[in-house]
């Protein structure tokens, strides 16, 4: 009897911890989760005291001194580049650790190892889009180059010397929940993260719904409603700007370039909120004679925050901005001579080939009038809990075979049997780039650091205290025809390749233009009089319009002026569309409340403020007319997805075509429907449809809740480590561009001078832990518009009542 | 009361080293050495835990201002209430505590049932 009682209890005992030490599912292990001695409870931190803390590391060189300010920003001094580099490497992974492991997984198409077979699609994407061959052919390109080298390997040291210190108790507490361990860092890891950029900022393309569309009208119709240069632009290099160099033959087009396409299904519309601002203005525009830099780069928003404030001093450098945590030195930001920021190109750089094999076996593959073999590459995904899944890819020389005819895509804009050239494949060393910036002093250091940047081509913005401003849409860009790649390409053809590059020094660049400023958002990068080709389309000039506007009116320019205009909310497109569109509307039929909104937007003063009820009319409004007039032309079908004329051709067409057979509604027969009915129509079933949202027309209606921006943690879902329903104003092409997801990542203005001083602010904190104070601390700041001054410390003695704790490494 | 401070003392020490599942160990251990009921092996086990893990929660909780208890509360319970953390997370470990306190009693009644 009595053993039986033994037996049961020990039964239950072992059962009730073992179930308690075990991850059920997408359910933690609670036992340890909850200890206070190794779960959640250890990653609470306190707001950092005054105190001086000593770390001892094996990798340094020398003693390495760490100042912490009141944000939690490290100001790190070191005796030699190796070990400022080390530091950065060690003290962001002390912040950041699991943010910098997950987006390389991610980008490595490794996620199914941490949450099982749910990732597998996504994972089997990123390889079959070349994202570890592409990840390797950069670190190739990075190793060739001694200094790259030896930057990958302190940065690597110090994080691996971080993860060295760490058990299970510390782990960041994202390990915790989803059951796993971080894992030792490798140079690869840096690739991976640049090549993630690379995939949100330059993985653009419309391809095979442009081929669909022409297809479907022909031509003459898809060049009128799809054309190369904007009704509306002004061009981030000034319209009339001469090019100072004589430039390469540009290759004709092949007179045959139709294909087809192959089967996918609906578009996935791309976000127009991923897109950035910067300006530079010159010193005869200031308040103090001196060049004035801002840069608000806008992506997805995301906890832990994107981007991590640092200071790098060295005898060879003394740099502040932000760093992209995995990626050793500062991407954005100053140093006493210079600053600099960017802003996404959109260049055309993913074309896709369709592939001929020779046979079902796809050993080789028809080019350039003979068989050219296939090569063959195996992914092995491993996936938690279940046994690991090859997955061969084929490479030809365009790239690799994204999907096979047979196979259904994961993103409906990637058509099957096409190869992807991508600019990603290329080897490069965009490190460098960065390297070369934060010691950078005269115009020309900042010209030779861009000689080495490849991808994601960006807009970088420049000034210096030498009062030098300049800009310059600037990555390797391939050269090619004129319109090469608007649609698919016939891989066959030799014609169709890339047939080289535009010399870097030929990249569109513009110093000290008279209007005296520089500017970017993302708009068309050159007037057409540029011999070569970038883009057929790019983001619509709303933004830079505004900015333009703003800057040509402005005189003795100051920091805080930037500032403000960092945080406009004027919607232009509304200014552009409102005039031509109210006169439209049939006022006779509206009912009471459509009337009453018919009002507030007349009277609206286009700002797209939080409490704005008129802004949220305009912006579901103006997504439902544009849907409104092209549904019908473009019609839905699974295996045809097309898309619908710009929002710049639409404002062309309602303010100089009125009479387009556009309007019609081709689905009702016997009627011709008018650009009235379909403005009022629209206009009506707008405001129907938001009092069903909201209830009635008032204040249930305004912008930030309507909109509802938020930023959220990296692991879908957890909204407890989230911010959600940010009241901030502004939106997609708008200044500032708060959208639901997307917006400022970093928001910075320099003022260049014999002191630079400058000030920043980003939506979250230095700390990517959820139980640190500095996890969120810089929202509210953000929210309202504000900045802080960034601390430029000049030397590692500088006594400032800012510094609040110190650490030293050293071994 | 000693075995409840033994308990507290050595589990104390032991989680410094050792995975949370230590606890289970040590009451089981301490409740075979000592414990004259299967009530008071339990409860032994349960307090001994359960009053360490609260207090060190709580320690944690007034330190950090309770940032991450509020998360976490959210995340788990779906509610802002953080002092239910601070109550669930003793229960369980006293529960994980009890039962192996209990456990140790029994299988000792085993060997001294024995002549």
């Amino acid at each position: 009897m009595n053993i039986a009682k033994a037996l049961f209890c020990l039964l239950i005992s072992i059962s009730l911890t073992v179930a308690f030490n075990q991850q059920w599912g997408t359910v933690p292990a609670f036992g340890r989760l909850l200890s206070p001695f190794e779960g959640f409870w250890q990653n609470a931190e306190a707001a950092d005291a005054a105190s001086e803390e000593k770390s001892s590391v094996k990798g340094t060189r020398e003693e390495v001194t760490v100042l912490y300010d009141d944000l939690h920003v490290p100001h790190v001094f070191a005796k030699n580049d190796y070990d400022a580099y080390f530091a950065q490497g060690y003290i962001t992974a002390r912040d950041r650790l699991w943010q910098m492991e997950f987006q390389t997984h991610a980008a490595a198409g490794r996620i199914s190892e941490l949450i099982g077979d749910r990732a597998l699609e996504l994972d089997r994407y990123n390889r079959r889009l070349g994202m570890t061959y592409g990840a390797e052919k950069s670190l190739e390109g990075m190793s060739q180059n001694p200094v790259s080298k030896s930057v990958l390997e302190a940065y690597s040291a110090g994080i691996n010397s971080y993860i060295d210190q760490l058990k299970p108790a510390t782990y960041p507490i994202e390990y915790k929940l989803l059951g796993y361990a971080p894992e030792p860092w490798t140079p690869i890891k840096v690739a991976f993260l640049l090549k993630q950029m690379t995939q949100t900022l330059a993985a653009g393309a419309d391809d095979l719904m442009m081929t669909n569309v022409r297809r479907h009208l022909g031509p003459a119709l898809t060049a009128n409603l799809f054309p190369d240069y904007p009704f509306k632009e002004d061009p981030i290099i000034p319209a009339g700007t001469k090019w100072d160099f004589t430039p390469l033959k540009v290759p004709t087009p092949p007179t045959n370039s139709e294909t087809d396409s192959s089967v996918a299904l609906n578009w996935q519309p791309h976000d127009p909120a991923i897109g950035s601002n910067n300006w530079a203005v010159g010193g005869q525009k200031t308040a103090n004679g001196y060049p004035i830099l801002a840069n608000d780069p806008h992506l997805n928003l995301s906890l832990p925050s994107i981007w991590y404030q640092i200071q790098l001093v060295t005898p060879t450098m003394n740099v502040y901005g932000v760093s992209l945590p995995g990626a050793p030195g500062v991407i954005i930001g100053f140093n006493k001579d210079v600053a600099w920021g960017v802003t996404n190109v959109g260049a055309d750089v993913l074309d896709f080939y369709k592939i001929r094999f020779r046979d079902n076996r796809r050993l080789e593959y028809w080019h350039d009038g003979k068989w050219k073999p296939v090569r063959r590459r195996v992914e092995i995904i491993k996936v938690k809990g279940k046994p690991a899944l090859s997955d061969t890819v084929l490479y030809t020389h365009h790239g690799p075979v994204i999907y096979l005819p047979d196979e259904k895509p994961f993103r409906n804009n990637i058509p099957t049997g096409y190869a992807v050239r991508w600019i990603a494949h290329e080897a490069d060393n965009g490190i460098q780039t960065f390297y070369l910036l934060n010691r950078a002093k005269t115009y020309d250091d900042y010209v030779r650091a861009l000689s080495y940047y490849s991808a994601p081509a960006q807009n970088f913005v420049f000034a210096n205290a030498a009062k030098d401003i300049a800009i310059s849409p600037n990555g390797r860009f391939p050269l090619k025809w004129h319109d090469q790649g608007k649609f698919l390409l016939d891989g066959t053809h030799p014609a169709n390749d890339w047939q080289g590059w535009i010399p870097a020094a030929q990249n569109p660049r513009v110093k000290n233009p008279p209007r005296g400023f520089v500017s970017s958002a993302n708009q068309s990068s050159t007037d057409p009089t540029y011999p070569y080709y970038i883009n057929w389309e790019f983001e619509t000039t709303d933004r830079g319009m505004r900015i333009n506007n703003r800057l040509s009116g402005m005189q003795k320019v100051t920091i805080d002026s930037m500032r403000r205009l960092q945080n406009d909310v004027f919607n232009h497109q509304a200014s552009k569309f409102l005039p031509v569109l109210l006169p439209r509307v049939q006022e006779t039929g509206l009912t009471e409340q459509q009337k009453q909104a018919l009002k507030t937007v007349q009277q609206w003063n286009y700002q797209q403020d939080t409490a704005s009820i008129a802004g949220t009319i305009f912006m579901d409004w103006i997504s439902r007319l544009e849907h409104d007039i092209w549904a019908d032309d473009f019609p839905e079908k699974d295996d045809q997805p097309m898309r619908f004329p710009n929002s710049d051709r639409t404002l062309q067409l309602v303010t100089e075509e009125p009479n387009a057979r556009w309007f019609d509604n081709v689905t009702t027969k016997n009627r011709t429907e008018t650009i009235g009915e379909i403005v009022t129509v629209s206009f009506q079933a707008t405001v129907d449809s938001l009092a069903k949202r909201h209830g009635a027309l008032g204040k249930t209606w305004a912008w930030a809740d309507h909109k509802g921006t938020g930023i959220r943690h990296l692991i879908p879902g957890l909204d407890a480590f989230s911010a959600l329903n940010v009241q901030i104003g502004g939106g997609p092409r708008i200044v500032n561009a708060a959208g639901r997801r997307a917006g400022p990542s970093w928001r910075m203005v320099v003022q260049t001078g014999p002191e630079v001083s400058a000030f920043g602010v980003f939506p979250g904190g230095q700390s990517g832990n959820p139980g640190s104070p500095y996890y969120l601390n810089m929202l509210e700041t953000w929210r309202k518009g504000d900045l802080y001054e960034l601390l430029y410390l000049k030397s590692v003695t500088e006594k400032n009542p800012r510094i609040k704790s110190i650490l030293t490494l050293s071994h | 009361m000693l075995p409840f401070l033994v308990i507290a003392v050595l589990s104390a020490v032991a989680q410094l080293f050792l995975p949370w599942w230590s606890i289970a160990v040590v009451t089981f251990g301490v409740c075979f050495w000592r414990s004259r009921t299967g009530w008071r092996a339990f409860g032994n086990g349960f307090s001994g835990i359960a009053v360490v893990w609260f207090v060190y929660a709580l320690l944690i909780h007034v330190q950090t201002d309770g940032i991450l208890t509020g998360r976490m509360a959210d995340l788990l319970f779906k509610t802002k209430m953080p002092v239910l953390l601070l109550l669930v997370t003793p229960l369980m470990g006293g529960l994980v505590g009890g039962f192996a306190g209990l456990a140790g009693r029994q299988v000792r009644a085993v060997f001294a049932a024995k002549p």
